[in-house]
């Protein structure tokens, strides 16, 4: 895809060669190249023309230099505004209250449980002590996954089956955290949709009650255009403090980090390479950018 | 669109539109450069012709598409048992989808049987058990980290033996790029085919509706794999638009069967494609 990208650029930038400079009129075949692959890669339509107006800013007036291939000039090009885009550097997480509670939220389906176990295993190998919170009262048998998962982790799982309420047994958690003298409380919760109402509420009256010190937001690296507008949702609701970009296993160019990175400008703190335990990893903006460009 | 002719804008306006349902870079192109055609020859095309142009150009991509046929889908079939086989990457709704399918063809008169391939993901089990407690309905399952082709071949012989009409086999979710997973599907068709030859009746390959471009190669790669037979696609219940369909539908020509509207035993529809082709452009609330 790098070679493809920067083979269309080529071809776009032929008729650029000989002018000496990259000028509005003679940059525009081009850039349309750039835009067009950022939205295959699942960038936002708007996003993407954003970004390529700012790098065409960029790259006007500089001179093409002949003897170097003017694609991936402006692929370097490219590539760098992305990482800036993205942030550069890696972002840890919040952990000075005691306990600290992580409320993890996010879509059906996008790996918030299985992230959940992961973080369990990851905060308690730097020494911590954890607990996991089942507070999913909706999807048949989250709770078991729960414990599966922190039993693999050998991490210890509050939940409360037969309570319909997940405020309650967040409170009720956080207290037996207190008690036990744990210092890390991690919060698993349904999935939902932004547009759900009576689920948004749910989850912001959860926020409200536990006063997480971090809140992060679970995205499937897989979703298309519409990552935007839930990332904003969420972070209407929520105004959470960091993005988990999951099943970066797959083959998805993950446009969406981009585009959610840029729309609500909070930075991209984990991402989850698998299904087992230790598939977990720390956010790399230039790797990212190299996978959104097919590099 | 709040012009009357059709110009560049209101083409800009278009692939906008198209793009930002997931339709695609090369669906939309396809789709823009046949109505600048139509306008090219028709010199004078306002922009309410433009909305009728643009849903028969979008219904013929979709064309391969018989969901006109599928208003029974739930009835008995002449085939029995009926084995369907539901494949996908994580956390699409295979499980759900499957709860929802045996319930409507459990109120259809249909004997319906469970079979809980997905012996892997924590507690796939346990949740297959509830959906199938909540239509009254038996799930054959060889408990966790258990060989899934095992549980299918069960799966299918007790059917054979109580006489059902349906069997739905649950997968673990997969990602296509793994080779040994992908492997491994064809590998339960295989030992299912040992006992019924002419089985699964349907392979249903689920994609989550809020899925970008990689919906296109989920597509290719399971077809690859296993023949897929129809497709559903999930959680439209959302602001995503599932446009990638439009382009699937064109370069695979494997039906949309059903879609996803919500979490709840009632929230599967049969597919209708005029409707999803006015979902896709409901102006924006
Ligand atoms: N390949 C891969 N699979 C993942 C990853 N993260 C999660 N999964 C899988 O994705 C599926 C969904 O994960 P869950 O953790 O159940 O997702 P969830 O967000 O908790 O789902 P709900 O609670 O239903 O909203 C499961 O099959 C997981 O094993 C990942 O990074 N890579
Ligand atoms: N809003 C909405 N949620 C859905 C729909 N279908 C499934 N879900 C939810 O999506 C999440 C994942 O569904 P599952 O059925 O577990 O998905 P799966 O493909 O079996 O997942 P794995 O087996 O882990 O790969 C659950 O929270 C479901 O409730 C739908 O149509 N709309
Ligand atoms: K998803
Ligand atoms: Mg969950
Ligand atoms: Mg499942």
């Amino acid at each position: 895809m790098f070679e493809n990208l920067s083979n269309k650029l080529n071809t776009a930038m032929r008729t650029l060669k000989g002018k000496g400079r990259i000028t509005d009129v003679n940059v525009a075949a081009t850039v349309k190249e750039i835009r067009r692959a950022l939205m295959d890669a699942d960038v936002n339509y708007k996003v993407a023309k954003e970004i390529t107006d700012r790098i065409k800013d960029e790259a006007m007036g500089q001179k093409i230099v002949i003897a170097v291939d003017p694609g991936q000039m402006l692929v370097k090009i490219v590539h760098d505004e992305l990482v800036k885009l993205m942030g550069s550097q890696v972002q840890g997480i919040n952990l000075k209250s005691d306990p600290s509670v992580i409320l993890i939220a996010g879509l059906q389906g996008s790996g918030k449980t299985t992230f959940s176990g992961k973080l369990a295993q990851y905060l308690k190998k730097s020494g911590r002590n954890v607990l996991l919170v089942a507070c999913d009262i909706y999807r048949p048998a989250a709770i078991d996954q729960l414990k599966v998962l922190g039993e693999q982790v050998e991490v210890e799982v509050y939940s409360e089956p037969e309570n319909k309420n997940a405020v309650q047994i967040a409170q009720n958690a956080l207290e037996y955290a207190r008690k036990i003298g744990k210092k890390v409380i991690i919060v698993d919760t349904a999935g939902r949709l932004a547009v759900d109402e009576a689920m948004m509420n749910e989850i912001a009256a959860v926020k409200e009650a536990i006063k997480p010190s971090e809140t992060l937001f679970v995205v499937d690296s897989m979703t298309g255009q519409d990552a935007v507008n839930t990332a904003k949702a969420f972070n209407d609701r929520l105004n959470f403090d960091g993005v988990v970009l999951t099943k970066l296993d797959g083959d998805a160019r993950g446009g969406a980090a981009l585009s959610i990175r840029h729309v609500v400008e909070k930075p991209i703190k984990f991402i989850s390479t698998g299904e087992k335990m230790d598939a977990l990893d720390q956010f790399y903006p230039d790797r990212m950018a190299s996978r959104i460009l097919g590099m | 669109v709040g012009k009357s002719k059709v110009d560049d804008e209101v083409l800009d306006e278009l692939e906008e539109i198209l793009i930002s349902s997931d339709v695609g870079v090369e669906t939309t192109v396809k789709i823009i450069r046949r109505i600048e055609e139509r306008v090219a020859r028709d010199k004078f095309v306002s922009t309410s012709e433009l909305d009728e142009i643009l849903r028969e150009e979008i219904a013929e991509l979709l064309a391969q598409n018989k969901s006109e046929d599928i208003t029974d889908a739930f009835k008995k079939s002449d085939i029995k048992p009926y084995v369907i086989m539901v494949v996908g990457v994580n956390g699409v709704g295979k499980t759900t989808t499957i709860g929802k399918l045996a319930s409507q063809f459990h109120k259809a008169g249909n004997k319906v049987i469970l079979g809980a391939g997905d012996t892997f993901r924590a507690a796939a089990v346990d949740q297959l058990k509830l959906w199938g407690q909540r239509v009254g309905i038996p799930v054959i399952d060889h408990g966790m980290n258990t060989d899934p082709a095992s549980v299918a071949f069960d799966a299918v012989k007790q059917a054979v033996e109580q006489q059902a009409d349906v069997v739905i086999i649950d997968t673990a979710g997969r990602l296509h790029n793994k080779v040994n997973l992908m492997n491994e599907l064809a590998k339960i068709k295989r030992v299912v085919q040992k006992f019924l030859p002419e089985a699964p009746h349907e392979v249903l390959l689920v994609l989550d509706g809020s899925t970008g471009q990689n919906a296109f190669i989920q597509a290719q790669e399971f077809t690859k794999a296993t023949d897929v037979t129809a497709l559903a696609i999930t959680k439209l219940d959302g602001t995503a638009k599932g446009g990638v369909v439009i382009g699937i539908s064109d370069q695979f020509k494997i039906p949309v069967k059903y879609i996803g509207v919500g979490e709840k035993i009632e929230d599967l529809q049969v597919f209708n494609k005029k409707e999803f082709v006015n979902s896709l452009f409901k102006r924006k609330a």
